[in-house]
């Protein structure tokens, strides 16, 4: 393993295996009445959040907690620029309380990257998203709900919708499935797939209904609020018509395929409630796995080798 | 039009021996009274006991260098850098003349401002310093300012520029372009359509998709450069492009020149020699606007850099303090020293490459952009009579660049650690010795 967590690019094949094993491993522990480990006791992980995600702090709040360590939520909402203490003197701040692990948000692309290798601080650095660039724990999590359904990653077909352009979560899937080698196709409206795309270790298309029979999984993009008036579609109701899931979509998948929102969904967008609600659905899943997935990145940077549950066990 | 002597003391005289001039075999050069005495054999014998002599043996000698495009940040931001700090950096690197951006604060939109900027250029005496205008005033692209004023007054500024924003707006364009025909200026354009480039962070292409910043296409430079070639033609003005960066553009200003067209441009050394894929750093030190491009686009714009489409190159020297660069990507300034580090890596792209020899040099950084400027004293031939601007160049030992050394009140040089081909020793404004081994002569 690296010492940080920045990109989804970072994690070789066992690398990524070690993680979801461990995760795995780690999930059990919700089985128990007292679901926390003593491993990272006397550590400290700090949440340094820049963008408001309440889903993903608390997610990694509980992580940290269920493997004992203390948690120093760190609120600095609004860019360094606006806001007058900068990147920098955060950190150093940080490295003077003494963290182990920063886990950050944050709205600039490559800030974690920055902060890894600016010197500023010590600890392991967790990217919990970036930007447009990634959120490598979010893939690590689509990635361990899919291998539950689907068995294994390899050669199955995942199918990503909605607005690539700007999505972190579909930069770190594509680089995390094609890694544990899964077949992935992204589908968006041109206007929202970036330049460059095919190079990328993935398929792309236009094409929503195409692109669903075979599917082992969809994973539905949340719409951005923002991306409504910038003329990158014509209006909310043709993009849903276009790229949302609706009951009819859904029953060109087959049998077994599973769908995925990495949340906040827009209920009745990219997504009906139909769909939402199904059986096929396994979007609260993808949180409750969220947090073994967090626990196992986070106790494997700060230093775990052994079984993680080998200890108690 | 007049030289900018910084003082009316006499000049000594010195003798260079054996300098390359243009890169050609080694020959003397005596400098007496700010012009060049003589050269070639007789120079010697005008040498008396007060005459210093430099031992210019395996130098290369060209014509001091000048450049159209700087930002010396005075008025406004003097911690990053000055008038009198940018002249020191402009002398070690070579320039014996440079064309300081109106980008500062306030902005150099009057005559007032423009006047401050050369008198401090005066005074400080290192190298010639002339103030560019901005088109409009407060560089806000809706009014013209008074170019006319700034023409006539002590500055007589002859390049205007909003460069940092576009004169995006046709019809000001045009207008800019026509109005400036009565006192044979030039209009220098930052091409940047705006709407194609809000939130544009780096060049639009493969590593920007990987690295999720915003892309800064290819087509909102060209698409400027193209619609102000043929407003340029059709009002029979001078267009200057500053700080080419695209493949595009280069095929653009080659159809506009053949057509006839009066358009010249200029690129900078790092889009010569530097590409995207250094961004993957995330280091804000390779932030800069336009972009870093493709290496094709590199080789694009160094083969119309050789052939003439391209006619100068120009620094772009945008010097930044430390904390407007030491964060995240976002948050940090567009820019990069470039005055000292400018014949290296123009020697490194070019020379190296054997897409130009040094004559080639010396009219892309001396000849041409004098005359783009219209500075009748800068850019000259190394001949008798001829003004003594002059830079003697060591391009037999490589050296490598060291940010604490150099004289810029900034470091934001992409350089750091690299080894580059060739340097300045010295260099001489009117017969008098402004910088030598990388330090000013006061």
């Amino acid at each position: 393993m690296t010492p940080h967590l920045l990109s989804a690019a970072d994690l070789s094949l066992d690398d990524a295996t070690l993680i979801l094993d461990t995760a795995d491993e780690l999930a059990r522990l919700s089985d128990r009445p007292v679901k926390k480990l003593p491993t990272l006791r006397g550590r400290t992980v700090v949440n340094l959040f820049f963008e408001d995600s309440t889903r993903t702090r608390i997610s990694f709040e509980a992580a940290a907690k269920r493997l004992s360590a203390d948690v120093i939520n760190f609120s600095a909402k609004g860019s360094s620029v606006s806001k007058g203490e900068s990147l920098k003197d955060t950190a150093l701040t940080l490295e003077a309380m003494g963290a182990d692990a920063v886990v950050i948000r944050h709205g600039a692309s490559g800030a974690p990257h920055t902060l890894a290798h600016s010197g500023w601080i010590g600890g392991s650095i967790v990217n919990a998203g970036d930007g447009t660039h990634e959120h490598a724990t979010q893939a690590l999590l689509d990635a361990f709900t899919m291998r539950k359904h689907l068995t294994t990653l390899a050669g199955r077909k995942v199918v990503v919708v909605g607005d690539v352009l700007h999505s972190r979560v579909a930069r770190s899937n594509v680089l995390l499935l094609s890694t544990l080698g899964a077949d992935v196709t992204l589908v968006a409206p041109p206007t929202l797939l970036p330049v460059g795309v095919g190079s990328w270790p993935c398929n792309f298309s236009y094409d929503l209904d195409a692109s669903l029979p075979g599917a082992d999984a969809v994973m539905m993009l949340r719409v951005q609020q923002e991306r409504m008036n910038a003329a990158f579609f014509p209006s909310v109701r043709e993009y849903s018509r276009r790229y949302g899931l609706d009951g009819d979509r859904m029953a060109r998948l087959p049998d077994h395929a599973i769908v995925m929102h990495p949340g906040p969904m827009n209920r009745g967008l990219e997504i009906t409630a139909e769909v939402a609600d199904s059986d096929r659905a396994v979007i609260v899943e993808q949180v409750t796995n969220g947090v073994s997935v967090r626990m196992a990145v986070l106790y494997l940077l700060l230093g775990g080798s052994d079984s993680a549950l080998g200890a108690v066990e | 039009m007049t030289a900018a002597g910084p003082t009316s003391a006499p000049v000594g005289r010195t003798l260079v021996k054996g300098a390359s001039i243009l890169g050609g075999p080694a020959r003397d050069l005596l400098i007496a009274d700010g012009i060049f005495a003589a050269v070639g054999a007789d120079a010697a014998a005008g040498a008396d006991a007060n005459t210093e002599t430099i031992d210019a043996s395996g130098l290369v000698a060209l014509p001091g260098l000048v450049d159209l495009h700087v930002h010396l940040r005075e008025p406004g931001r003097e911690d990053a850098e000055t008038v009198a700090s940018g002249s020191a950096a402009a002398a070690v690197g070579g320039f014996t003349a440079v064309h300081a951006m109106a980008n500062t604060d306030p902005v150099a939109d009057t005559a007032g401002v423009v006047e401050q900027v050369w008198h401090l250029g005066r005074s400080t005496g290192l190298c010639d310093v002339h103030p560019v205008g901005a088109v409009t005033v407060g560089l806000d692209g809706r009014e013209l300012a008074e170019l006319g004023a700034m023409a006539e007054s002590a500055a007589r500024v002859r390049m205007f520029s909003d460069d940092g924003k576009c004169v995006s707006d046709a019809v000001l364009m045009r207008r800019a372009l026509e109005y400036v025909k009565a006192f044979d200026g030039v209009v220098a354009q930052h091409a940047q359509e705006p709407r194609l480039t809000e939130g544009a962070q780096m060049n639009e292409g493969s590593v920007s998709g990987v690295l999720g910043l915003g892309g800064w296409p290819a087509v909102a430079e060209e698409s400027v450069i193209a619609r102000d070639v043929l407003l340029a033609g059709h009002v029979g003005s001078r267009l200057h492009v500053c700080h080419v960066s695209t493949a595009g553009s280069v095929e653009i200003l080659r159809w506009a020149k053949g057509k006839g067209i009066d358009v010249t441009a200029e690129v900078t050394p790092h889009h010569l020699l530097l590409t995207d894929d250094l961004v993957s750093s995330y280091d804000p030190r390779y932030k800069v606007n336009p972009p870093l491009r493709t290496q094709s686009y590199v080789d694009a714009l160094r083969q119309g850099l050789a052939d003439g489409t391209i006619d100068a190159v120009a620094t772009d020297h945008a010097p930044h303090s430390l904390e407007d660069k030491d964060c995240e990507w976002a948050a940090a300034a567009m820019g990069m020293v470039g005055l000292e580090t400018a014949v290296g890596v123009v020697a490194s792209a070019m020379v190296e490459t054997g897409l130009l020899d040094w004559a080639g040099v010396a009219d892309r950084m001396a000849v041409r952009p004098a005359r783009i400027g219209r500075l009748a004293g800068q850019g000259r031939p190394i001949a008798p009579g001829e003004p003594a601007n002059l830079v003697l160049i060591d391009d037999k030992s490589r050296y490598t660049v060291d940010p604490a050394a150099m004289l810029s009140r900034s470091r934001n040089t992409p350089y750091a650690g690299i080894e580059l081909p060739a340097r300045p020793v010295a260099t001489f404004l009117r017969g008098r010795l402004t910088a030598r081994e990388g330090s000013v002569l006061a």
